[in-house]
């Protein structure tokens, strides 16, 4: 279990958890010699089942790579410009403690920590909160939180992370702007199945390769206006009345009541009890009774007379009545999306059959929340999946809503062949807590009382100064975002340089490359995080630090780097608290070993952060006696750290003899059982506890014993958003919190409670049509973002893109395969090669993601096809949205959680005249290469060392 | 496919150099040539040297040029291992006739027609390697053996007119083989050309997919944005029209200028001879670099089907 | 020896895959090169591998592909490596006996410690699926991953090829294609797998299984009836719960 060097005689295989993405798939490293010789799947793993995708075979390439950081470095010149110098790790923990300390002695929130693609947000959040700064989050915010937060306000689960298709059982499975997902390697397994069974597959994207090139059918669909189709799906099912009106009874809060009083502060808010208990009326007595009495059976339909007088509504009456209208008919989505109204009738018609036909029946009894038996679970067998085409749009809230709507309106939820809830959720809607960050919350010196994220569900849960100005650098939580489950790490630099709200002094970065690729308008941020205050000659942003295991553009901007390990050397937690691994069928989660001792001089970020935590004297991370409470860094705190009574990081082999599922006291030796079981904890849920999760009683019961719930209670999925009305209440001048004027109309808009279609604020600027073709990218599926680059087998499979455009479209604009084009959006202009295809929607142009590459960096020599013939689209993205409804101009970003609007880019392109160079621009000055770093060999003999041990 | 310096050299030098060694033997064995040590000298250490060029051109083809002598082995199967065993055979008898002749004084007659047999049969094989390449259409064609045939006799033929024009003895036999020898080969390249121009693809890049009923396909990602061996073997490609500039220009330096000049030197006779020889085999020379870099680089190999090739 | 075997092999082992779940993905490509570079095959030299011209030796690619047009039009991913044919020319093109192909189960290897890296193999080969190792100078190839079937000490389960193993759609699959009830053959015969450029007289062993036609929406044209008209669609949710 523990670390082995090179050197080592002999063959050895060692499971630990793939990190050449965030799927975490289970793997098997081949040690030869203590030298790493293949990887592959653990076939026992329940998320991979043994398969490993290119990314995660090539890890050793990743490892071995000469892009590697191999010591602390310290600026020593500008920015980005001139050399780092190597330090030890003695003075970069110094230096650090130093700018921390004096952060945390003054103004907590004048650090910011923000992290990337990283898997131990459970441990940077608590240090952030232990620290006292509200300032963190991690990438979610710019990914994927519209999909986070609708399923999580809706569901209680989402897409991904807490849910997953049921392709064994499905019939019909729907993915809407999905390309690689995360789940990368479950959904192909899952589409294997599915293919094996006969199942019918339809992907809905502009774009068609990789799993759409398989699907039975494209909808090739105009970027951003998943909405109007998904809403025509939906009038088109209540039309039929092919819905699962049970289901939505029992389920969901289709028949609680909603106040109709206009003009007064309680309208569209549930009809409650004085207890605060939604309420219902019975639709055999007409008794209005609260929403969770297990006698009530809720009515569907009819308005009631309130006791205090007011009128009442079914959640599910309004809903008809507005989708009912013929405005959502096939007819009206046809023209904006570019679906014909026949195929949206005949998707809506396969839905209708896929799910109520015959639908396959699992004997397996369960008792509901009310307690009656069931003798089994009638399935669903409808599979929805949505990814990043619908999240980083600023629509995608409500888009993600109305998929859900969809989902819930066919009962296609946690039942057979349906969306299934992954463990730990469901959990609440919305879950717990609210983010914790408020002025009176935040004190030199002191720790938050909370957690810097979660779920606020109204006005009051804001992070706002009294002014309504926002309490964080990010301005999540604020009435800009206020839903901003994840943060907003896009808009961390840019107000940081404008100092709005506040100026920050120290920036601490860990695992974002917010130099390159994962920022907006990449030049821009560049600039800023060079610029300079003309009054006292310091940087806008006076301090970076940064964790990063590799060369990559951030380095360069970083005042002090701590080099990290590669994932085949460290300790790392794939937990409850964070994101597991969960399944539909199973508690889950995961842990990485160290297989290989580093060979240079860097340590694991956790351990890192953790010494750090105690130099600072944050109480979590020291003892009474002032010594350290984790002295054995990550490992330790993995086993020994309790967020609250037996509740670790870790959920198997807890309690002294390891013997506790969930909840217990420490195992000293709970990292040893991990390692012996290949890395990984399962615990398979009984039969009567896998279905219907959200009502089933024993499930709930078990829930809780395994603290993945707080109460045993029913968890209603809601097709009515009532935070929302919240919020758009306090914009029509209810309450003491209400948000700023140039904002109240915009709250007015978007915060509607019913999920609905409204163009991209992209689209609404541009009615000239100035820029007449959406662009966007798709992740490859052999390359993790601008990670694959440095990998000496990844980048011969793709080292340099092009801008892929429909061949009608093309030739309209006299391009030609292979011709250098100018792509020019509102910000910026770029080159890029074109592609001409067949496979996109006319009025949309692609890449891939993150492939072109800043020259200098990665390791690579600085005329490598990735910085020369290679683009990055994000140099067209602004990072601030068009127009503006006040002084300051709004995020590029959804209006309620904050996510990014990477997907919402417009742009016009043109053939560039013969003569001029086909580069790619912006041409960025080199980077320097820091110190240390090894030239890259020119011929690869990699395998070779293993055939000579073997003579 | 990649008109690689080894190869260009190895078929042109060996061709011309069995082309003269067949064109001596045969006169010396046909008493064109007297059996003086001089007359055998003049041709054969010419030729032999030619052969030996080219050889040991080839091998800088050779990846591993160490293990050379295992080309030996296959001679059953492999038209490359025949062409091995052929050329080092060739020169048992050639050398046998080069002492015979250079030493002895007499043109030992087994010898001489082995010598000429050797090389027709090593040209042949060198011919058969590229003949019966299925994958690569435009030499996988029946004419392919013949032209190197001829290609080897007509420049053998034309370096021997001027080396008896220079000796002084057997021009006149060595100048009708010329003459005759020239056309014929052009005329094969130009049949063999055309032939290789119309003869419809052999496979499209659906079929390449299995596909073959579904056209078009058209390749929109390629496996890999690097390169590699294959790729650079077989990715060459020339611009037709800078082929077919080439091809005229082959002709001309090929027959067009070379075959006058014989004529007109052999009929003028005496020192004219020689003069105009010189610059006929210059011509030829030339000729045969440029039909031999269009050999390879006008030959499309069928696995471009998979590297955006519409059909091959 | 560069002549095929006398009779032909009574196993043809070799891959049947799938154009019809194959998502590109490039898994199988990467797990060959890792499992062969780093074993008896290897290495399977890159040059350049960081700098501006890469180029290395990999067994087996996968290329993404635009068949038809319009509302016919589909992408389809084409893996692409050795196919083990039966009438291998580039086995016996081979001047060194260093191609070969196997007596007992038709697999076509190269015994590198005798080849001399003269590339012929490779231009023999339509199908594009030899590589020379430039650092080495010897000619590669896909193994079949040789080592891995015939390893009794893996377990039975991981008997297989490494691409096979790896590949997340299911899309590959290994077997014995001379035995008619092979799981393979039953695909093959199944699905119509494909000889790929049978014309060229290869016989190669390998088979490919179509895409299956996409079953298009708009051309199944159903559409949803209204919900029966007595009460509108609220009375038919009256009946439907009963109150
Ligand atoms: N145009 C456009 N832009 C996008 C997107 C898009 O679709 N289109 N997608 C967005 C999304 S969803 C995301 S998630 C972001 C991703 O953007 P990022 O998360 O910024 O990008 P990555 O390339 O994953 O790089 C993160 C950094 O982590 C480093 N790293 C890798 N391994 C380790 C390690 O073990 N330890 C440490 N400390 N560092 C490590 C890498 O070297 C790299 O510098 O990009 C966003 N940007
Ligand atoms: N191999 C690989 N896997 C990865 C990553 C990677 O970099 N490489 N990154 C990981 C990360 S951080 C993330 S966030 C996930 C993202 O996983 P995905 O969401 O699968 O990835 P994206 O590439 O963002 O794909 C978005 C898809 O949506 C389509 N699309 C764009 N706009 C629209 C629209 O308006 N409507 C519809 N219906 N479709 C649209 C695009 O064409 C694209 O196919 O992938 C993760 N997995
Ligand atoms: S999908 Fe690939 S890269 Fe991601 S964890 Fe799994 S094997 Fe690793
Ligand atoms: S691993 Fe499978 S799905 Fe992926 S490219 Fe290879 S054959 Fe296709
Ligand atoms: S595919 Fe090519 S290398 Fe493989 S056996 Fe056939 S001809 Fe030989
Ligand atoms: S390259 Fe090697 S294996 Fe191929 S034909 Fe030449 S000697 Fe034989
Ligand atoms: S069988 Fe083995 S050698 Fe052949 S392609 Fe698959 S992994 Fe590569
Ligand atoms: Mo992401």
């Amino acid at each position: 279990m523990t670390a082995s060097g090179a050197g080592e005689a002999g063959s050895r295989v060692v499971c630990t958890t793939c990190y050449m993405c965030a799927c975490r798939c289970g793997i098997r490293v081949h040690l030869e010699n203590g030298r790493p010789r293949f990887i592959d799947g653990n076939r026992a793993h329940p998320v991979n089942r043994g398969v490993v995708c290119a990314k995660g075979s090539a890890g050793i390439m990743h490892h071995e790579s000469p892009a590697r950081l191999r010591a602390p470095l310290k600026r020593v010149g500008e920015r980005g410009r001139d050399a780092l110098v190597e330090i030890s790790w003695e003075e970069a923990l110094d230096i650090a403690t130093r700018w921390l300390a004096e952060v945390r002695a003054t103004d907590p929130r004048k650090l910011a920590f923000f992290t990337g693609r990283d898997q131990s947000q459970a441990l940077t959040g608590f240090w952030a909160a232990q620290f006292g700064t509200p300032n963190y989050a991690a990438h979610g915010g710019f990914c994927s939180v519209n999909m986070a937060a609708a399923g999580m306000y809706t569901l209680g689960g989402s897409f991904w992370e807490f849910g997953e298709p049921d392709l064994e059982h499905a019939r019909l499975f729907l993915m809407f702007g999905v390309a690689e997902d995360h789940d990368s390697n479950p959904l192909k397994l899952g589409l294997a199945a599915m293919k094996a069974r006969g199942g019918r597959i339809v992907a809905i994207n502009p774009v068609r390769t990789g799993y759409a090139a398989i699907a039975d059918d494209w909808l090739p669909i105009r970027p951003g206006t998943d909405g109007l189709l998904v809403l025509a799906l939906v009038h088109e099912l209540l039309r039929a009345g092919r819905i699962d009106a049970p289901y939505l009874a029992e389920c969901t809060d289709a028949g609680w009541l909603v106040v109709e009083a206009p003009g007064t502060a309680g309208d569209g808010l549930y009809a409650r009890d004085p207890a605060g208990r939604p309420l219902c009326r019975d639709r055999r007595t007409g008794a209005l009774l609260p929403a969770d009495d297990p006698s009530a059976a809720p009515s569907l339909r009819g308005a009631v007379s309130l006791p205090d007088g007011r009128r009442a509504r079914p959640v599910f009456e309004i809903l008809a009545e507005r989708f009912l209208d013929p405005g959502f008919g096939p007819e009206a989505a046809a023209g904006p999306t570019g679906i014909p109204a026949p195929t949206i009738r005949a998707l809506a018609a396969e839905l209708a059959r896929a799910a109520f036909e015959a639908p396959p029946f699992v004997a397996e009894p369960w008792t509901d929340w009310r307690g009656r038996r069931h003798a089994g679970v009638e399935g669903r067998p409808v599979s929805i999946h949505a990814m990043r085409g619908i999240s980083a749009h600023a629509n995608g809230f409500q888009t993600c809503r109305a998929i859900h709507l969809l989902q819930l309106l066919l009962g296609a939820i946690d039942r057979p062949g349906s969306f299934r809830f992954k463990a730990p959720c469901p959990r609440p809607v919305p879950p717990w807590p609210v983010p914790c960050g408020n002025p009176w919350q935040v004190a030199p010196g002191r720790p938050m009382p909370g957690m810097p994220l979660g779920y606020p569900t109204g006005p009051e849960d804001l992070l706002v100064e009294a002014d309504g100005r926002p309490c964080r650098i990010d301005k999540a939580f604020s009435w800009e975002a206020p839903l901003a489950a994840h943060g907003l790490l896009h808009s961390v630099i840019g107000n940081a340089w404008r100092g709005d709200p506040y100026p920050i002094e120290v920036l601490f970065l860990y695992m974002a490359n917010m130099a390159w690729n994962s920022a907006m308008a990449t030049s821009e941020t560049i600039a800023m995080l060079t610029d300079r205050d003309p009054a006292t000659g310091r940087y806008r942003i006076p301090k970076i630090i940064y964790s990063d295991a590799f060369w990559s553009e951030t380095v360069a901007y970083a005042d002090l780097v701590l080099p990290d390990t590669t994932f085949l050397e460290r300790w790392d937690a794939l937990s409850l608290l964070d994101r597991p691994i969960g399944k539909a069928d199973a508690l889950c989660d995961a842990i990485r070993q160290p297989v290989l001792a580093p060979d240079r001089d860097v340590r694991p970020f956790q351990d890192v952060l953790i010494e750090l935590g105690h130099r600072l004297g944050l109480p979590a991370f020291t003892r009474e006696d002032g010594g350290p409470r984790y002295p054995g860094g990550y490992a330790d705190y993995l086993v020994h750290h309790e967020r609250a009574p037996g509740i670790g990081p870790l959920a198997g082999w807890r309690g002294p003899d390891g013997k506790l599922i969930g909840k217990g006291p420490p195992n000293p030796r709970q990292l040893e059982a991990y390692v012996a079981n290949g890395c990984f904890f399962e615990h398979r849920f009984p039969a009567g506890r896998r279905y219907m999760k959200p009502v089933n009683r024993d499930y709930l019961e078990l829930a809780v014993e395994l603290g993945m719930l707080s109460r045993a209670e029913p968890i209603f999925a809601r097709l009515y958003c009532e935070p929302l009305q919240r919020f758009r209440l306090a914009a029509r001048g209810h309450g003491a919190l209400q948000p700023p004027e140039a904002l109240r109309a915009r709250i007015e808009r978007y915060f509607d409670p019913l999920p609905f279609w409204y163009p991209s604020p992209e689209l609404e600027a541009d009615p000239e049509g100035a820029f007449p073709l959406a662009a966007v990218t798709q992740r490859p599926a052999a390359m993790y973002h601008s990670w694959g680059s440095h990998n000496a087998w990844l980048r011969q499979i793709l080292g340099e893109n092009r801008l892929c455009i429909a061949r009608t479209t093309a030739r309209a604009l006299g391009i030609e395969d292979g011709d250098p084009v100018r792509v020019t959006s509102r910000v910026g202009s770029i080159r890029a090669i074109a592609r001409l295809v067949e496979g996109v929607e006319p009025g949309t142009v692609w890449t891939w993601n993150a492939i072109g590459k800043r020259a200098g960096a990665w390791g690579l020599s600085p005329d490598a096809p990735e910085a020369t013939r290679g683009f990055l689209l994000n140099h067209l993205i602004d990072e601030l949205g068009p127009g503006s409804a006040e002084g300051a101009r709004l995020a590029n970003a959804d209006p309620i959680t904050g996510q990014a609007a990477w997907y919402d880019l417009r742009v016009r392109v043109e053939k560039i005249a013969p003569g001029e160079p086909a580069l790619a621009e912006p041409r960025l000055a080199p980077l320097p290469r820091p110190p240390g770093l090894p030239d890259p060999p020119p011929v690869l003999t990699w395998g070779a060392v293993f055939r000579g041990a073997r003579r | 496919m990649r008109p690689a310096a080894s190869l260009l050299l190895f078929t042109t030098l060996s061709g011309a150099g069995y082309g003269l060694l067949a064109v001596w033997a045969l006169s010396g064995l046909a008493g064109v040539l007297p059996p003086e040590p001089l007359a055998g000298a003049v041709g054969l250490v010419p030729a032999l040297l030619l052969i030996g060029g080219g050889l040991l051109a080839s091998t800088f083809h050779l990846a591993r040029p160490d293990r050379a002598w295992r080309a030996f082995s296959q001679w059953r199967t492999s038209w490359l291992s025949r062409e091995a065993v052929a050329a080092v055979a060739t020169f048992a008898p050639a050398l046998v006739l080069a002492f015979g002749w250079l030493l002895g004084g007499r043109v030992p007659p087994l010898a001489a027609f082995l010598s000429a047999a050797g090389a027709g049969l090593t040209v042949l094989c060198t011919g058969q390697i590229y003949a019966t390449l299925v994958p690569v259409p435009r030499w996988h064609q029946p004419l392919t053996t013949p032209v190197f045939l001829a290609m080897a006799l007509a420049s053998g033929a034309t370096l021997a007119v001027l080396l008896t024009a220079a000796l002084g003895s057997g021009t006149t036999a060595a100048g009708l083989t010329a003459l005759v020898a020239l056309p014929l080969a052009w005329g094969l390249k130009l049949l063999w050309w055309r032939s290789g121009d119309r003869a419809p693809p052999r496979a499209t890049a659906a079929a390449a997919i299995g596909l073959a009923g579904e056209t078009p396909a058209r390749l929109v990602e390629p496996a890999h944005s690097a390169g590699s061996w294959l790729l650079e073997e077989t990715g060459f490609r020339v611009a037709r029209r800078h082929a077919a500039r080439l091809r005229r220009l082959a002709l001309l330096f090929g027959v067009g200028l070379p075959w006058p000049l014989l004529a007109l030197g052999l009929l003028a006779g005496g020192g004219w001879t020689l003069l105009f020889a010189l610059p006929a085999v210059l011509a030829k020379a030339l000729a045969l670099a440029i039909e031999r870099w269009l050999f390879f680089a006008e030959a499309r190999h069928m696995v471009g089907l998979w590297y955006g090739e519409a059909a091959v | 020896m560069t002549a095929l075997p006398d009779p032909p092999p009574a196993r043809r082992l070799g891959l049947v895959i799938d154009l019809d779940t194959c998502v590109g993905c490039q898994a199988c490509v990467v797990a060959c090169k890792e499992w062969n570079g780093g074993g008896p095959a290897g290495p399977l030299g890159d040059l350049e591998p960081w700098g501006a011209a890469p180029s290395g030796a990999w067994l087996n690619r996968v290329h993404g592909f635009e068949v038809g047009e319009g509302e016919a039009g589909r992408t389809v991913y084409f893996p692409r490596s050795c196919l083990h044919c039966e009438n291998a020319l580039c086995v016996t093109v081979c001047p060194t006996g260093a191609s070969y192909k196997r007596a007992e189960d038709g697999i076509v290897l190269v015994d590198e410690s005798k080849c001399m890296g003269c590339g012929l193999c490779a231009w023999a080969c339509p199908y594009g699926a030899r590589e020379l190792d430039r650092p080495s100078g010897v000619m590669k190839k896909c193994t079949l991953c040789v080592d891995r079937i015939g390893d009794e000490r893996l377990p039975a389960a991981e008997r297989e090829p490494a691409c096979v193993a790896t590949c997340p759609a299911r899309a590959r699959h290994f077997g014995d294609l001379a035995d008619p009830e092979s799981a393979v053959s039953r695909l093959v015969a199944e699905r119509g797998g494909v000889e790929l450029l049978a014309e060229l007289g290869y016989r190669p062993t390998n088979r490919y299984l179509p895409p299956r036609p996409g079953r298009r929406l708009a051309a199944s044209a159903e559409r949803l009836e209204d919900a029966p008209a007595e009460g509108g669609f609220l009375g038919w949710l009256d009946r439907l719960l009963g109150g």
